[in-house]
């Protein structure tokens, strides 16, 4: 998969898929078993520790639990000027100074700077870790799962602040979610992984509203709209839980044990990603075959009528 | 053996003996050999169950130990059996009220405060000295009558239960608290089960697991308690020997007795990992049905 | 506590190091007048056979102690820390190894050990604390460790490392900071060890018997002529007991003290509540008692030290047979609360009351448990978020099935067995049989949620209160648990409370909506009124920022602010902060719920004005 420069591009998938493994690859926690990470033209999958750790300032994170993702020990003007350490910058009123515009950047009035973090609310503290992902500039921004664990309306407002600064510093973002109606609204590109396999990549709005792998299909949905005269519609009957899957290492499709289009051949023989489109891929052996298939009524993806 | 200030051939032959009469004996207890070639010797006997010869008495060391080991194992015994029956009782009354708690929480560090030898010994001024209710010191083997028996090892017993009981009576307070602030008490409440059920056949079912391991380590620490406690008893046990050996600087006969503790350590260790499998579903079946339906997916 | 232990221990540190100029008598000195003295002018703790003063040798005494102390200390530090952070640090084979070793050293008794060394170097104290520290410096590697790793996976500092900060920086900036308190805490503990184990061997002669007391020695002393006088011994027992207690204490205080600084993000600043005047008329008439469940103001208060804080305010709500009411708000606006108080299980420091609860026409008391015992899981049936933390890990799904339907019907094991399975079958198992007989953890979330459902349901019961039933769960499990919960309902005339904070869900399951905000019901309606005509400005506010229903790409309608927390609530509407069309009308005084055009139930005063103004759909 890739990310543009200046995109969004969304990775959406259950737990389990590999989402989270996928970005500590990229961040370089984990080392690659297999394939190459590259960034900005050159790879950066095997480099050595210290040559990955000058890469820190232009790849960045942010998690989803912000209040462990900042050392309660220490004050918020503390942690945002770790990353800045970091890069040997030791001028105290540079720091000073780069942490003031970066929480205003954020929203965050600067001369709350020496609190701690637990004096701050939930939606606070995740505006505090995009200011410290941010703080160096960096050119890529992973995003892991950075606002599930907000109320909606929190939400909504750090989803504005990471639009408003894509904007401003031409961010690029990988976001990651389990939650594709929101992938669906912020995201340029989507990329939907399963099993950690890709299962289709594409235009985020293309691939939301006419999915060209099952899975997908299926994922888009159970997640229910928030419209109850549509969402009546999409209800599907209680399923019976069979018996468990064996887990082993298939040859065939990953998805197949759960795949409602699944035919022999799919049990056999892993499909491999191919382009369907310009810009749209899906590993599938029954594309395009199924999205006409009679066994589902296939419901598309209907998102509500603006209130 | 020249970086010893002194040694066995000494307690022996007492410290005005002459040169010759030193050498004398110690070549025959083997003192005179390098100590890698005395030690590989000892290692060689032990893994053949011989434990070689006390330097004092020349008697073989498994015959003098096999004979404390009875002594030694009433008084833990004893202690651990008292100190599980009273810590979980308290404990349980404990986990139920805030102040009750509270009072469990500074007797049980008051009672590890005390030093036990020092506890042994208000012990028998109070029921020895003054009230006479139990024999000060000694040892009466069982056969020779089960009444004088437990009244000789009665102050002894009651000695190594206190910190036994002041830490069984806190970890269990904590696990049963811990037990019953999980989400499924809640669960079960909701769903009309009783106090009484919850209490023990929930709480205490789960408090049990961490509590068993109390159980062993507070064991083994009476089995380190003996030391000063047979000897502050005059109790004929492995501990009271350890430190007459010591004095005496016997050294294979210490050797025997950390092999003797460490196999009783080894044999409680396995029964409390017996105890654990058998209490906690979790490892039963980490090895049996590989979590049969854990990863199953959903049907579609 | 740990001040005053801190306070005992440095007074004896300096009473020990002026020992010779304070102490009544000299080192030694006999006094064959008073053999046994028992406390007196002369000798305030008595004498001991030879007639030397006990406190001297009390004081005496202290000195030597506390250096042997210091040096055991050291090498119990020095091993612990180092090994401790290599094992945490480096995991792999070196932190297995370490470990293995930590585990054989902490298995055998260190006394023993100790005795083996004395036997080589005879009667030195140095080397008895020397093996000591090794031994009891198995313990700390272990603490250490622990933390180490725990710190290691902590999101701050993979944060850290993603930002480039080098393994080194990490070390003394993020790992320190942390083993330091837990280090501290077993040091002054172990310091109180050492103190009885030089006691003990001092008991049996076991160190140097110099000239110079020690309190161990001392008690030695006492132990040969207790049958002429048994004082001497309670002085220098005292002695060690009060310091070794105080160091506990001190460790005690040292972990509170530094793991307090983290914990305190809990215990937010909370004021008083505000005394809302209790107003009975300000609800509506209530509805026909045909209702299920009936609700009428009730509240739920923590009794907290700054005097009571209201966190569930006046809530009234009723459910009917085969109805899904869903209680909609987001976190901490007291929406689990609400059902838990309902159950009447409520955590420990929070009290309900309720003017009126009813169920299926008997009278609930929030503060009477026993007014509970007929209706929980025979009436009212409850599922809650966590699926797998709600079954008890010891026992099989089928033993908690047993178990509650035996509760419920009397019955033998054998017919309960077969109503479990028949439940499980209801929850649409395929294998019941083999769900009955497995344990939770052997159970996948989705599964456990089903089991959870199976044992709401297994004393037949009229209302399902379902807490957030699905939160937890992947979105196809979602979809799943949700359409389960429609075919109960379906099925057996269930009425299902849902509290939930997904709009989606919402708009899935309900028929009825109840949304909460701080603590307040601000609006009820049917389920389409509240999503195409909400009442209540905070209502409106929620469908618009969801990226659900918004244009892709499009720039989300927020609300500036949060929800206030617990004991800041403002008087009047508690969304005033927060409310666009916030007027001085807003905030007089306390709001009633009113009757608005669509029926809704909305406790916006200035709904009609919004209406008219075009600010809340028509
Ligand atoms: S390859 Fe087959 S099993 Fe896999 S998604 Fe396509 S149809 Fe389903
Ligand atoms: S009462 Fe006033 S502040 Fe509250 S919601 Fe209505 S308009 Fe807004």
């Amino acid at each position: 998969m890739t990310v543009e420069r200046g995109r969004t591009t969304g990775l959406v998938g259950e737990s389990g898929a590999g989402k989270s493994t996928l970005a500590k690859v990229v961040l370089g926690l984990v080392p690659v078993v297999e394939g190459t990470v590259g960034f900005d033209g050159a790879e950066i999958s095997g480099l050595p520790a210290v040559r990955r750790r000058a890469l820190g300032a232009r790849l960045q994170a942010v998690y989803q639990d912000p209040l462990s993702s900042l050392n309660p020990s220490y004050s918020v003007f503390w942690s945002l000027a770790e990353p800045l350490r970091a890069r040997g910058i030791s001028d105290r009123s540079e720091i000073a100074a780069r942490v003031g515009a970066t929480l205003e950047a954020v929203g965050i009035e600067s001369d709350s700077r020496d609190r701690r973090p637990h004096e701050f609310s939930g939606g606070q503290l995740q505006r505090i870790c995009i200011a410290r992902a941010i703080i160096t500039s960096p050119e890529l921004v992973i995003l892991d799962e950075a606002v599930s664990a907000l109320d909606l309306s929190v939400q909504a407002q750090i989803l504005n602040l990471l639009r408003d600064l894509q904007a401003q510093r031409s961010l690029s973002y990988l976001f990651i979610s389990h939650d594709i109606a929101v992938v669906r609204h912020c995201c340029h590109d989507v990329t939907v992984l399963y099993q950690g396999q890709v299962m289709e990549a594409g235009d985020t709005v293309e691939v939301t509203d006419s999915p060209a792998h099952p899975y997908t299909h299926a994922l888009l949905q159970a997640s229910p709209v928030a419209n109850p005269v549509a969402q009546r519609k999409r209800q599907l009957p209680a399923p019976t839980v069979a018996a468990p899957v064996p887990t082993g290492r298939s040859s065939g499709c990953v998805y197949a044990p759960r795949c409602p289009f699944a035919v022999p051949e799919c049990h056999r023989r892993r499909p491999q990603l191919r382009e369907i489109a310009a810009g749209r891929t899906v590993a599938c052996h029954r594309y395009p075959e199924w999205t006409e298939g009679s066994t589902t009524s296939r419901v598309a993806y209907t998102p509500a009528q603006r209130l | 053996m020249a970086f010893l200030p002194g040694d066995a051939a000494v307690s022996l032959v007492g410290r005005n003996a002459t040169e010759e009469q030193l050498k004398q004996v110690r070549e025959d207890l083997g003192l005179e050999q390098p100590v890698w070639a005395q030690y590989g010797q000892w290692l060689e006997g032990a893994v053949r169950g011989d434990l070689g010869n006390s330097m004092i008495n020349r008697q073989p060391v498994t015959a003098q130990l096999n004979g404390r080991l009875a002594p030694s194992m009433s008084l833990i015994v004893g202690a651990t059996l008292i100190a599980t029956t009273l810590g979980v009782a308290i404990g349980i009354l404990g986990a139920q009220r805030g102040r009750i708690g509270r009072v469990i929480d500074s007797g049980s560090i008051g009672g590890l405060a005390v030093p036990d030898f020092w506890l042994g010994l208000v012990l028998i001024v109070l029921f020895a000295v003054h009230l006479g209710w139990f024999p000060p010191t000694g040892y009466v083997r069982w056969n020779e009558g089960v009444g004088p028996w437990m009244r000789s090892v009665a102050l002894p017993i009651a000695t190594l239960s206190v910190p036994a009981t002041a830490i069984l009576a806190r970890q269990t307070r904590e696990a049963m608290s811990t037990a019953l602030s999980k989400e499924y008490v809640r669960t079960l409440r909701a769903a009309g089960i009783g106090e009484c059920s919850i209490l023990f056949r929930h709480g205490l079912r789960n408090a049990a697991i961490p509590v068993v391991t109390v159980v062993g380590l507070v064991f083994i620490g009476s089995l380190g308690g003996t030391v000063a406690v047979e000897s502050v008893f005059a109790i004929p046990g492995l501990g009271s020997t350890a430190v007459h050996a010591t004095a005496t600087r016997d050294l294979p006969l210490i050797q025997g007795v950390v092999v003797y503790f460490t196999l009783i350590v080894i044999v409680v260790n396995l029964l409390v990992d017996l105890a654990y499998r058998y209490l906690d579903p979790r490892l039963q079946s980490a090895t049996a049905t590989d979590g049969a339906f854990a990863n199953s997916g959903a049907a579609p | 506590m740990g001040a005053a232990a801190f306070v005992f221990l440095l007074a004896l540190v300096a009473v020990g190091a002026l020992a010779e100029h304070i102490a009544p008598y000299p080192l030694g000195k006999q006094d064959l007048q008073n053999v046994l003295s028992g406390p007196s002018r002369t000798h305030w703790l008595g004498s001991d056979v030879l007639g030397r003063d006990l406190l001297s040798q009390l004081l005496y005494g202290i000195g030597p102690s506390l250096v042997a102390t210091f040096e055991a200390l050291v090498v119990f530090l020095v091993i612990g820390t180092t090994f401790g952070i290599v094992a945490g640090y480096k995991v792999g084979a070196v932190d297995a190894a370490i470990s293995r070793v930590v585990e054989l050293v902490q298995s055998i008794p260190a006394i023993i050990i100790i005795l083996v060394v004395l036997g080589v170097f005879p009667s030195s104290v140095l080397a008895a604390m020397v093996a000591l520290g090794v031994l009891a410096s198995a313990g700390l590697v272990r603490v250490v460790r622990g933390s180490t790793l725990s710190v290691r996976e902590e999101l701050f500092v993979i944060a850290a490392r993603v930002s480039g900060v080098g393994p080194a920086r990490i070390m003394r900036t993020h790992v320190l900071r942390r083993i330091l308190g837990p280090m501290l805490a077993q040091a002054s503990v172990f310091a109180g060890l050492t103190l009885v184990v030089q006691a003990a061997l001092s008991y049996l002669g076991l160190l140097s018997s110099s000239a110079h007391p020690t309190w161990g020695g001392m008690i030695g002393d006492a132990s040969r002529v207790l049958s002429r006088s048994t004082w001497p011994l309670f002085p220098p027992g005292a002695a060690i007991s009060l310091t070794v207690l105080a160091f506990g204490a001190l460790g005690d205080a040292l972990r509170d003290l530094v793991a307090d600084r983290a914990v305190t993000a809990t215990r937010r600043t909370v004021q008083p509540a505000t005394a809302a005047p209790v107003d009975g008329a300000d609800a509506p008439a209530p509805p026909a008692s045909d209702a299920l469940l009936e609700v009428r103001d009730l509240s739920v208060v923590h009794a907290g030290a700054a005097g009571p804080v209201s966190l569930v305010t006046d809530v009234s709500l009723s459910i009917y047979q085969r109805e899904t009411v869903a209680l909609v708000g987001e976190s901490g606006c007291g929406k689990s609360l609400t059902a838990l108080a309902v159950l009447g299980l409520l955590p420990p420091g929070l009290r309900a009351s309720a003017r009126h609860l009813h169920f299926d026409g008997a009278r609930l008391d929030p503060g009477v448990q026993d007014t509970y015992r007929a209706v929980r899981g025979r009436d009212i049936g409850y599922v809650s978020q966590h699926a797998l933390a709600s079954l008890d890990p010891t026992h099989t799904v089928g033993s908690h099935l047993r178990e509650v339907i035996r509760r419920h019907e009397p019955m033998s094991r054998r017919a309960a067995a077969i109503r479990g399975v028949e439940l499980l079958e209801q929850v649409k198992f395929a294998e019941p049989e083999q769900v009955m007989v497995v344990y939770p953890h052997e159970l996948s979330g989705g599964m456990a949620q089903r089991a959870n459902i199976a044992l709401a349901i297994a004393g037949r019961p009229k209302l399902l209160i379902a807490d957030e039933p699905t939160t937890a769960l992947d979105v196809t499990l979602q979809a799943e648990i949700l359409a389960l919960l429609r075919h109960l309902k379906n099925s057996t005339e269930l009425g299902i409370l849902l509290i939930t904070h997904d709009w989606g869900v919402v708009a899935d399951m309900a028929d009825r909506v109840v949304v909460m905000y701080a603590g307040e019901v601000v609006e009820q309606a049917d389920t389409d009124m509240a999503f195409t005509h909400p009442r209540f400005p905070y209502t409106l506010a929620l469908m618009s920022a969801n990226p659900s229903t918004a244009d892709h790409g499009s720039k989300l309608p927020t609300v500036a602010g949060r929800v206030p927390p617990p004991g800041s609530w403002p008087v009047g509407c508690r969304f005033a902060d927060r409310c666009p069309h916030e007027t001085d009308e807003c905030s007089a005084g306390k709001l009633a719920l009113e009757v608005a055009d669509t029926g809704s139930l909305t406790r916006c005063v200035r709904a009609g004005s919004l209406l008219a103004a075009g600010a809340l759909p028509r």
